[in-house]
């Protein structure tokens, strides 16, 4: 057998109080296209923090060898040097500058003294080429969407002569065509020789690409898959990463006539003075009580843009259009009269607008609606230590305890506390935007079932989601959106991810 | 036993303490550093700077400063700075000055204009903060250009003003009246010792009450002589502060305003629905504008109650000087800057706590004053109060680091 590019071995990695990695061993042979795959806290993101030199030599056991090298990083440079890059679910762009600047951001080309615009530009229009990406090198990496980012990225790192491709959950972000593009590319990129270490949650992409993948659970190599044949099925990965079997994705709920309208939109339209577009055009919707209203869509079709909207409007588009609640027309000037009026939003972005990081699980849940525990002025922290307890226990936040930092809980935990914060406020309609992106398989299956459980007791959910088999695994009926408009609705059984993908991409 | 069902096998008294600092390390680091801080300028004036009298008059010369570090503390939570504090300070000084000796206002109408002109002042500086989002540094610059061009106008007739008003001087320098001898403890301030024991017993009585409350609940508390241990050395530093100054004419009127601003905002900070709105538009603005909490409602606040506090502080300066000068208010703002971040507060925003930026301003004027009895001279001065201030934010940082 051929040496493998790149083995691992016994590589054992412990921060206070836990082991991240037990001496796991991972091996990747020359030019194939390895996942690895585990549910969040695993241990995939340290052990490629181990590989890249993040986490430096001396500061884990274990050794790395690269073609039968072994290999001491004590630093990104050593790790570069050695032909490996990584490639960050968040992208590390300087969007102000150029993209051709980007690529070459810390390897510039000079005539000894001043960059020189045109032999970058020229080198980089080939490897944008490579890349299949066309785009102008000069234009600002700002104005190119997500996708197109990720591909420069990519392209930043064939420029530093990469032998091995890591990339970190890199379609997280993008919509169904970016990611079936990036994919592409990654088996293009095998074709040039380039070995590519993917590590997804998404397992029909990682089925799809993979040569080989390896199940990391609780820090611990479970086993590692030939995949050449296309044998591997889903379920046989699910039960790995889980260690057990996960035979439906989603929790079965007893569907409930829908009780009477909750919410209404009336021609409601958008106009983002600072886009200088119109990113919602008349736009009909209702939600009844008890349903489940998925929201479909493409990146950029004005889902989360239609959510903010309702939600008080705190980016100020210009809108017009009527709110109905509870058939009573509201004109909500700020989320806090959204809230008032019984609406909460979770959003898409946990870390960037959901959650405050830096303050602890009990002070997160209670923000936005302090009122219910300050008496005469002042905030009741005893009844918080209760209603906190209270949601971590229903939610299963998993945390030592609510005091914890929110920063130091998985991704899945911190979605739990933005749950838990919005059932705070009591709500009738709550807005879920892509309420399980970036989480494990275990909870995501938690999450659909406490959305089962509210709308059971009469609450109403929009989920808006990327996740085609999610909008139709959990919702009632579906909206699908593009270019800001409502372009057709579906009922829950009548829909296929092929339907919404045909008025999705209608223009 | 009051927790009979969960008992965890009981730690020992010694761990207790432990745990307890080794959690709260970076809050306790700068008390400590300031307890040592004294302890060698003690030690090296031979005692004359623990005295009743130098700690009697550090306390009483910070009272501008600790004002403004107050309000420089929530300015910085929400992640912004105030660069025309000092300069506002100064004109509102000169303000009550002519106001007082020129148009012949009584004092009673004097200072409550001034504090509301404070306010609106602030208000007025935040406006393109908070409805533009022009950059706090930007719009406090020119607020404090304009301030000082402001305070250059009205002094320039008379230049330095004298302030004749024996209420309004008595504020920087006054202190508060005692009771008659009566042969017991005649050399002492009575009145401050009597103040003082009534401190001890309300921090006591609100501390059992907070736990009483805490065990009706069924929370976990600290272990019983744990709880005795914390309350006697609350109460030692209460009494041991009050005792020293009773030695010296007893507490200034200038200490109990700020011990009034002290305890006002951080009962604000800490209690009310209000600081926890502060603390989560600092931590993230976004989600707190998501949570219906008003981003450029706070920041307008945040900036009156900075404006209030700087007419304060412009008032407890001239008070002390007994006069307005051109000068009054020079680099104000830097000691306040200086004094939140030794305290602990994060120009990331969202972390900070109003008595850890009392304390900063403590080790700061402790440097001064201990450096003045030592007759260092200026010039070192400053190097060593830089060198505190980068080394304070240092341990901060690396003290925070993985938590």
């Amino acid at each position: 057998m051929e040496q493998p590019i790149l083995e691992m071995k016994s590589i054992t990695k412990e921060f206070p109080g836990v082991k991240a990695l037990d001496d796991v061993t991972f091996s990747v042979a020359k030019g194939e296209i390895h996942c690895l795959v585990g549910e969040n806290g695993a241990g995939k993101s340290t052990l490629m923090k181990v590989l890249s030199g993040v986490h430096p030599y001396g500061t884990y056991s274990g050794e790395i060898f690269i073609n039968g090298e072994p290999q001491k990083f004590s630093g990104i440079r050593d790790s570069e040097n050695a032909g490996i890059a990584i490639i960050y679910q968040e992208l590390a762009l300087v969007p102000e500058l150029s993209v051709y600047d980007n690529i070459f951001l810390g390897n510039e080309i000079t005539n000894g003294l001043t960059i020189d615009s045109y032999e970058t530009i020229k080198q980089s229009t080939e490897i944008l080429k490579k890349v299949g990406l066309d785009v102008n090198p000069e234009s600002k990496v700002k104005t190119l969407g997500v996708g197109k980012q990720q591909l420069i990225e990519i392209a930043k790192a064939l420029k530093k002569n990469v032998k091995i491709l890591i990339l970190d959950e890199p379609t997280a972000a993008l919509n169904e065509t970016d990611s079936d593009n990036l994919l592409e590319l990654i088996k293009e990129l095998k074709r040039q020789g380039v070995t590519c270490i993917l590590i997804s949650h998404k397992l029909r992409e990682v089925l799809a690409v993979a040569d080989t993948i390896t199940v990391l659970r609780d820090g611990k190599t479970i086993c590692t898959l030939d995949h050449r044949d296309r044998q591997v099925r889903e379920n046989t990965l699910i039960r790995h990463m889980v260690g057990r079997s996960i035979d439906n994705v989603f929790p079965k709920r007893e569907k409930i006539a829908p009780g009477e309208e909750v919410l209404r939109l009336e021609n409601w339209s958008a106009y983002a003075p600072a886009l200088g577009r119109q990113i919602l055009k008349d736009v009909n919707i209702s939600v009844r009580a008890g349903e489940i209203v998925g929201i479909a869509g493409l990146m950029g079709s004005g889902r989360t843009e239609l959510a903010k909207s309702i939600f008080g409007n705190p980016d100020r588009y210009h809108v017009s259009g009527k709110i109905f609640i509870k058939g009573k027309e509201q004109k909500f000037r700020n989320p806090h009269d959204a809230i008032i009026s019984q609406l909460a939003y979770v959003t898409e972005d946990r870390k960037g607008n959901g959650l405050i990081l830096i303050q602890d699980v009990k002070t997160n849940i209670t923000l936005a609606n302090l009122r219910e525990i300050t008496e005469r002025g002042i905030v009741n922290k005893n009844e918080e230590i209760v209603i906190a307890n209270n949601y971590k226990q229903n939610l299963n936040i998993k945390t030592p305890s609510i005091e914890q930092k929110v920063l130091n809980l998985s991704g899945g935990n911190q979605q739990k506390v933005s749950l838990g914060k919005w059932l705070f406020v009591k709500p009738g309609v709550m807005i879920l935007d892509e309420p399980t992106r970036g989480i494990d398989v275990g909870a995501k299956y938690e999450i659909y079932t406490i959305m089962n459980s509210l709308v059971e007791r009469g609450m109403s959910i929009i989920m808006i989601s990327s996740e085609l088999p999610e909008i139709l695994g959990m919702s009632d009926r579906i909206y699908v959106m593009s270019g800001g408009q409502i372009k057709g609705e579906l009922a829950g059984e009548e829909a296929t991810q092929e339907k919404i993908m045909e008025i999705a991409v209608e223009y | 036993m009051l927790n009979e069902k969960s008992d965890p096998p009981k730690p020992s008294i010694f761990s207790e303490i432990a745990s307890l600092l080794s959690a709260n390390f970076s809050q306790y680091f700068m008390f400590i550093a300031l307890i040592v801080i004294m302890l060698i300028f003690t030690i090296a004036t031979d005692g004359v700077f623990i005295s009743s009298r130098n700690i009697s008059n550090l306390l009483n010369q910070m009272g501008y400063i600790a004002v403004l570090a107050v309000g420089m503390t929530l300015i910085i939570v929400i992640r912004h700075i105030d660069l025309s504090v000092g300069y506002l300070a100064g004109f509102l000084g000169a303000f009550a000055a002519i106001a007082m000796t020129s148009w012949g206002l009584p004092v009673y109408v004097v200072i409550p204009v001034v504090l509301i002109l404070g306010a609106l002042s602030g208000l007025l500086t935040s406006l393109p903060i908070a409805k533009l989002g022009v950059p706090a540094f930007v719009s406090t610059m020119a607020a404090g250009l304009i301030f000082r061009g402001a305070l250059l106008l009205v002094t320039m007739g008379t230049g330095t003003i004298i302030i004749r008003d024996p209420t309004f001087n008595a504020i920087g320098n006054g202190f508060i009246p005692d009771i008659p001898d009566f042969g017991f403890l005649d050399d002492r301030h009575k009145v401050t010792l009597i103040i003082g024991l009534i401190a001890i017993i309300f921090s006591i009585f609100s501390a059992v009450q907070t736990r009483r409350r805490k065990i009706s609940y069924n929370f976990d508390v600290s272990s019983t002589p744990m709880f005795i241990l914390q309350m006697i050395l609350t109460s030692a530093i209460i009494g041991y502060v009050m005792w020293v100054l009773s030695g010296y004419n007893g507490l200034s009127w200038s200490l109990v305003v700020v011990l009034i601003v002290v305890a006002l905002f951080t009962f604000i900070t800490t209690q009310t629905p209000l600081g926890r709105h502060i603390y989560a538009v600092g931590g993230n603005p976004e989600a707190a504008e998501l949570s219906g909490i008003s981003v450029s409602r706070i920041t307008m606040l945040v900036f009156a109650f900075m404006g209030f506090l700087s007419a304060l502080s412009g008032i407890l300066y001239a008070s002390r000087l007994q006069s307005a000068t051109t000068t009054a208010g020079l680099g104000f703002e830097t000691d306040a800057i200086a004094a939140a971040f030794v305290g602990g507060v994060s120009a990331a925003g969202g972390v900070g706590t109003i008595p850890g930026s009392i304390i900063g301003a403590l080790v700061m004027m402790s440097l001064t004053s201990g450096m003045n009895l030592m007759g260092i001279d200026i010039s070192i001065q400053y190097i060593v109060r830089g060198a505190v201030l980068v080394g304070a934010v240092i341990v901060d940082r690396a003290t925070r680091r993985g938590r």
